[in-house]
């Protein structure tokens, strides 16, 4: 039997080498809302705060509070902010776009 | 497995393969929005399905936490304007930090005695990670909002100190595994693990502080990287697989951008890591004596007869367009300049700003259409033939320096070709150099108008003297 420590490094090697590739392909332009939007992702630590603060043990259990409302932060204020962000990039400034309806289709391939 | 293990692992696999597909969609800004609803998609997922997870038998603390961060979060997203972005972003990083460490305690109070070998040092890892974000993090929101000086601060032995206390907890997380596989004594072990998180929180402080304010970009995406280092110790200490592909996305995305932005700075990526910032910023122009040296100051009036004149007009933003909100402004500039036949573009150093996309982000705010933001390498050969360049803001992007003077702190960083350009229009504060102390020539040469003030204030007095003119 392969070693758990085993398995989990091929994935982290795997994932990381996923996300560099990914990630390479991120123009300029979205930057920003690249690094809020992993901060959301990386919030998904909140999983792990979870089930500290839902043990039985008393310590653990406040530590995981603090743990959650701090990831929780992240995953709400991380998505919410990203999307803010996302919403402002336009293509063309809709008073100079003779198709108004168009310029303001959010996300279609125009 | 139980079913509900099965079920949760499937759970698992679905939110990492929504996290990718969210990345895969912030490629284009016509995609990401989409993609970013499938990244919440998998948040939910992944939530939802932990919170039917057996070792979960109270529910009070995790539902007062959520409804406390989800508060907050809202909040903050609501409210934040724009050009506070770099500041969110380390405060938020803060945050990831500080849970990942608490998690890491909590896990190591609750079953130290249980842990596998391997498991303890992730533990260790994940707790001295997050500490060290945490406060590197908050360092770095004080330098940004200006709380702590944005100066670098430095002192003797400074990199020696921080290397040490480096491996110094690298060495206590060994030799945690190793009383743990002997069966050493308890209360050392506790003592080194609390070592180990006084030293991340201490390390976090004194790696941040020598470091300059306009080098923030680098930092901000080193601490993304820790940030998502920690998240993967996390799933290595608890066995959870979708917290180590998370964790990994995070830290690839910030090791990738910490190297575009020292690319970008032309530092290598061991100088950025070992922090020899403090030495690549001192103040150049300290001892030296200050030669009185002459530049054109011009008036508002002077500088809309120039565009006026101008056919087409490249605008370069830095960082001074962010703290006098200029952004919108400069749009409309922009936009009544267009109205008189000019063709308009905008030149994005990525290192401009405080942090990588910071520019991108505000003229997007402004409506500025991202068909008109172009990168360093797509519009430097452009300055040539060019009319006029209005500088807002920006300064070590635009210094000369950097490709003639090699006793420059920063030569050989990439700058835009401002000077080639027929005039340069350069709106500034004041003559100050700046706590970098790095003096530019561009802002003495012939060509080069300094209209010295507020950049919000006077773009729209701009604004004013180009409608007089009709």
């Amino acid at each position: 039997m392969t070693a758990e420590w085993v398995f989990n490094l091929y994935i982290f090697v795997l994932a990381t080498f996923v996300g560099y590739q990914v990630i390479s392909r991120v123009p300029a332009l979205l930057h920003t809302p690249l690094m809020s939007g992993t901060n959301a992702i990386s919030g998904i630590s909140l999983v792990a705060s979870l089930l500290a603060a839902g043990s039985h043990h008393r310590l653990s259990e406040i530590l995981g509070f603090v743990a959650v409302a701090c990831a929780s932060i992240n995953v709400v204020g991380g998505f919410l902010i990203t999307d803010r962000m996302l919403r402002m990039f336009r293509k063309r400034e809709p008073a100079v776009q003779a198709s108004p309806p168009k310029a303001l289709g959010e996300g279609k391939a125009s | 497995m139980t079913p509900t293990a099965v079920l949760l692992s499937l759970c698992y696999i679905t939110a990492a393969v929504l996290f990718i597909l969210c990345l895969r969609g912030l490629s284009g800004p016509q995609t990401a929005r989409r993609g970013l609803v499938l990244g919440e998609v998998g948040m939910l997922i992944a939530v939802v399905g932990t919170l039917l997870h057996r070792e979960i038998v109270t529910y009070e603390w995790i539902i007062a936490g959520i409804l406390v961060g989800s508060t907050i979060g809202v909040a903050i997203s609501a409210w934040i304007p724009m050009t506070k972005m770099p500041e969110r972003i380390a405060f938020s990083h803060a945050f990831g930090g500080l849970a990942t460490a608490l998690v890491g305690v909590a896990e190591y109070m609750r079953e130290s005695e249980a842990l596998t070998l391997f498991k303890m040092g992730a533990l260790g890892f994940e707790t001295f990670l997050g500490f060290l974000t945490f406060t590197g993090s908050l360092m770095a929101y004080g330098k940004l909002q200006g709380v702590i000086t944005g100066a670098p601060v430095t002192w003797k032995f400074q990199n020696y100190l921080n290397i040490g206390l480096f491996f110094g907890a690298i060495g206590g997380v060994g030799y945690i595994v190793f009383l743990h596989a002997t069966g050493g004594d308890h209360q050392l072990m506790n003592a080194i693990f609390f070592g180990i998180a006084g030293v991340g929180l201490a390390l976090g402080v004194m790696a941040v502080l020598p470091i300059g304010g306009a080098d923030m970009p680098v930092v901000i995406s080193l601490l993304n990287s820790y940030a998502g280092l920690a998240a993967c110790a996390t799933g290595f200490a608890l066995g959870s697989q979708i917290l180590i592909i998370s964790g990994a996305l995070d830290g690839s995305s910030g090791l990738l951008l910490s190297m575009l932005m020292s690319k970008a700075m032309n530092r290598s990526f061991a100088n950025v890591l070992f922090g020899a910032f403090g030495t690549a910023l001192e103040p150049g122009g300290k001892g030296a004596p200050q030669i009185a040296k002459s530049y054109n100051e011009a008036t508002v009036e002077d500088a809309g007869a120039v565009l006026k004149a101008s056919q087409t007009v490249i605008f370069v933003p830095g960082y001074g367009m962010a703290v006098s909100q200029a952004q919108h402004a400069v749009r409309d500039l922009a936009a009544s300049l267009e109205r008189r036949g000019v063709e308009v573009k905008y030149a994005i150093h990525p290192v401009a700003g405080r942090m990588p996309g910071h520019m991108n982000v505000l003229l997007a705010e402004a409506n500025v259409p991202y068909d008109k933001l172009f990168d360093l390498d797509d519009i430097n050969d452009d300055f040539a033939r060019t009319d006029a360049v209005i500088i807002v803001g920006a300064n070590d992007v635009v210094n000369p320096a950097a490709k003639k003077d090699p006793s420059s702190p920063i030569y050989g960083m990439p700058v835009f070709n401002v000077e080639h350009s027929r005039s340069v229009i350069v709106l500034k504060r004041s003559m100050n150099p700046g706590f970098s102390g790095v003096e530019n020539e561009l802002f003495f040469q012939a060509n080069t108008m300094m209209v010295l003030g507020d950049a919000k204030k006077t773009i729209l007095s701009m604004i004013g003297e180009l409608k007089e003119g009709h």
